[in-house]
């Protein structure tokens, strides 16, 4: 309240003239520094020390840890790269990359093609149209352990909906949490089902920022609205399809909740691991194997399994965007 | 938007050719139909949840499944509350402490450091939102939790909500989303203006900041309750049994009673409620958005 005085002058140019009225009192200039140029980094500093503690402090512990063995007895031994070179020679391990980069593709392509296509729809003009988008979205107010719930359910072998749906075209009953394939399958309608709305909705605010006139000189040209489609919307949503693709790359590789509930609340991902991803591995052998090391050494190749998808996901939307 | 419209329909007629540009914008019955089936797929889950919710157990596995909802919600409802082992609605209670908490204070750490970092000039400041952004890629889900754990463990704070609450306040999109937000919303000249009143940065903060990004605010809020209400890893890793969040009550109920899909059903309805009240609340507002943030992105 006292920094009326010389607070006046703008941010940058601490001008001479206003610097004479400020009387040598240390309390009155130690103010005017805190106001100015401490300011902004005591706003920023709640942020900082969060990251500090939950951020930087557990990241490089992970490091640190990964290069430990722990058993159960309690015994720490100094393993160097031991437990990265194990992980590489872990069947388990790899079958959990697989199952987790088959979720993924099953999930992911299916999922932006449809949400393209949802968008294109939900851009045409007509009535209602906050019901509509809202109606779209409504998967994403369901829990994701809400949502694994219901379709374990509708995915029974014995008295699911999906399997007696399937009856009426004479398909037997499908094991859906014993077998591989369907195990995939269904779980990856259960990412498609809560996600495909909120990226539709996304791919439309990237669609209406695509001037009109594209579109108006294309059809002059007598380019047919599917052509329009694939060669002008598709090119013009890169930025909005990096975003998501990026996006789903995160969130598919450190899928966790859907597989989980599936096989009721156990991170073993069936009786044979037949789905279980990264993600559960590394809770697996953290919190109930209590091979911290081996856990924090996989976390870091989830993390270069990541950086590795996103940027081969990177290049591939570039190049389809590419070529107009 | 529905003024919008009418004007199209004389237009819709004028467009001779099927590719015609006008024509580009106007529903088909196609798109009509791919929407309405794209709503009915989006709500058949939740109408399947309420269904089996108010049923019995022999008539959740009859062949062919019910598809009304039956009498018995109350009853499969007082199941859940009174069930021994999901501690139910001391979930439900921490689920909404957590969330909230959780809420005000990211809403609160991220309008503070996007003021600094949209519109106050300070060394090091573009290297400090790089920072912000480059962490958003780390998964620190999983690539923390080992040590977050073991810290929660010498803290001797595994069991405890605060165990769950703190390492959640660290959320860069705020950060990010706000920064965004602040820079649209407040032109530097009115904070310059401000200065020349000779206003302080907190009050600066408080009368200009805070009244003009409060939608962005609202948007985040939003985002992170719902985000913080979903959460279901950690709690698992952090918490007991006896002391849940409502994700790990329901995930108690499914390891201790798989076959039961009543009571299941019942308490996953119950745990959606809240996200329903927000959504009918503030639908427009997340969809608004969910569309501003993914083109600023």
């Amino acid at each position: 309240m006292s920094l009326h005085v010389d607070a006046g002058h703008p941010t940058r140019a601490p001008m001479p003239p206003s610097r004479r009225h400020v009387r040598p009192r240390p309390g009155r200039s130690f103010l005017t520094w805190l106001d100015l140029k401490a300011a902004p980094y005591l706003l920023v500093s709640p942020y900082y020390l969060l990251f500090l503690v939950f951020g930087l402090f557990p990241l490089a512990f992970t490091l640190y840890y990964s290069f430990f063995d722990y058993d159960l007895t309690g015994t720490v031994e100094w393993t160097g790269l031991g437990n990265f070179t194990a992980l590489l020679d872990d069947a388990d391990f790899w079958k959990a990359v697989v199952n987790t980069l088959a979720m993924f593709v099953i999930a992911t392509v299916p999922q932006i093609l449809l949400a393209l296509l949802l968008a294109n729809a939900l851009n045409k003009r007509m009535k209602a149209q906050l019901f509509v988008r809202l109606g779209v979205l409504l998967p994403l107010v369901t829990s994701v352990v809400a949502v694994a719930v219901v379709f374990t359910q509708l995915y029974g072998r014995d008295y699911g909906m999906v399997n007696w749906v399937l009856s009426w075209f004479g398909i037997d009953p499908v094991s859906w949490k014993t077998e591989r394939l369907p195990s995939w399958l269904a779980i990856a309608t259960m990412i498609d089902w809560r996600w495909t709305g909120y990226n539709a909705i996304i791919f439309l605010a990237g669609m209406q920022t695509i001037p009109k006139d594209l579109y108006e000189a294309a059809s002059i040209d007598g380019a047919s609205r599917r052509r329009q489609f694939w060669q002008i919307t598709v090119p013009m949503l890169r930025p909005t399809m990096i975003f998501v693709v990026l996006n789903s790359t995160i969130g598919g590789l450190t899928l966790f909740s859907e597989p989980t509930t599936f096989y009721n609340g156990n991170v073993h991902g069936g009786t044979n691991s037949q789905f279980q991803t990264v993600s559960m591995f590394i809770f697996e052998q953290g919190f109930r194997e209590f091979d911290y090391g081996y856990a924090s050494a996989a976390a870091w190749l989830l993390f270069l399994l990541i950086l590795i998808g996103s940027a081969i996901n990177f290049l591939l939307i570039r190049r389809i965007g590419g070529n107009k | 938007m529905t003024t919008l419209s009418a004007p199209a329909t004389p237009r819709r007629r004028r467009a001779k050719a099927p590719g015609g540009a006008a024509g580009l914008w106007t529903a088909t019955p196609m798109t009509r139909l791919v929407l309405a089936v794209t709503i009915i797929i989006s709500a058949f889950p939740l109408y399947y949840m309420i269904v089996i919710a108010s049923r019995t157990n022999t008539e959740a596995t009859d062949m062919p499944p019910p598809f009304l909802p039956g009498g018995k919600l109350g009853e499969n409802v007082q199941r859940v509350l009174s069930n021994p082992d999901a501690h139910y609605l001391t979930g439900l209670t921490n689920s909404l402490i957590i969330a909230a908490t959780v809420t005000v204070s990211v809403v609160l750490i991220s309008t503070f450091a996007g003021f600094a970092f949209a519109r106050l000039q300070f060394k090091g400041g573009k290297i400090l939102l790089l920072l912000v952004l480059l962490t958003m890629m780390v998964p620190l889900q999983q690539m923390g939790q080992v040590p977050l754990y073991r810290l929660m463990v010498s803290l001797e704070w595994v069991g405890s909500i605060k165990a769950v609450i703190l390492p959640f306040l660290l959320n860069g999109f705020g950060v990010f989303l706000m920064t965004q937000y602040t820079e649209q919303a407040v032109p530097n000249e009115l904070v310059e203006a401000a200065r020349v009143d000779g206003a302080s940065t907190l009050r600066i903060w408080w009368n200009v900041i805070l009244p003009a990004v409060r939608p962005g605010m609202g948007v985040l809020g939003i985002n992170t309750f719902m985000l913080n209400w979903n959460e279901f890893m950690w709690p698992l890793i952090v918490l007991n049994p006896d002391n849940p969040t409502v994700q790990v009550a329901i995930n108690s109920l499914n390891a201790k009673y798989g076959t039961d899909y009543v009571l299941i059903f019942s308490g996953t309805l119950l745990s959606i409620l809240p996200l329903i009240v927000v959504f009918i609340l503030f639908g427009r507002q997340i969809i608004g958005g969910l569309m501003e943030g993914a083109v600023k992105a």
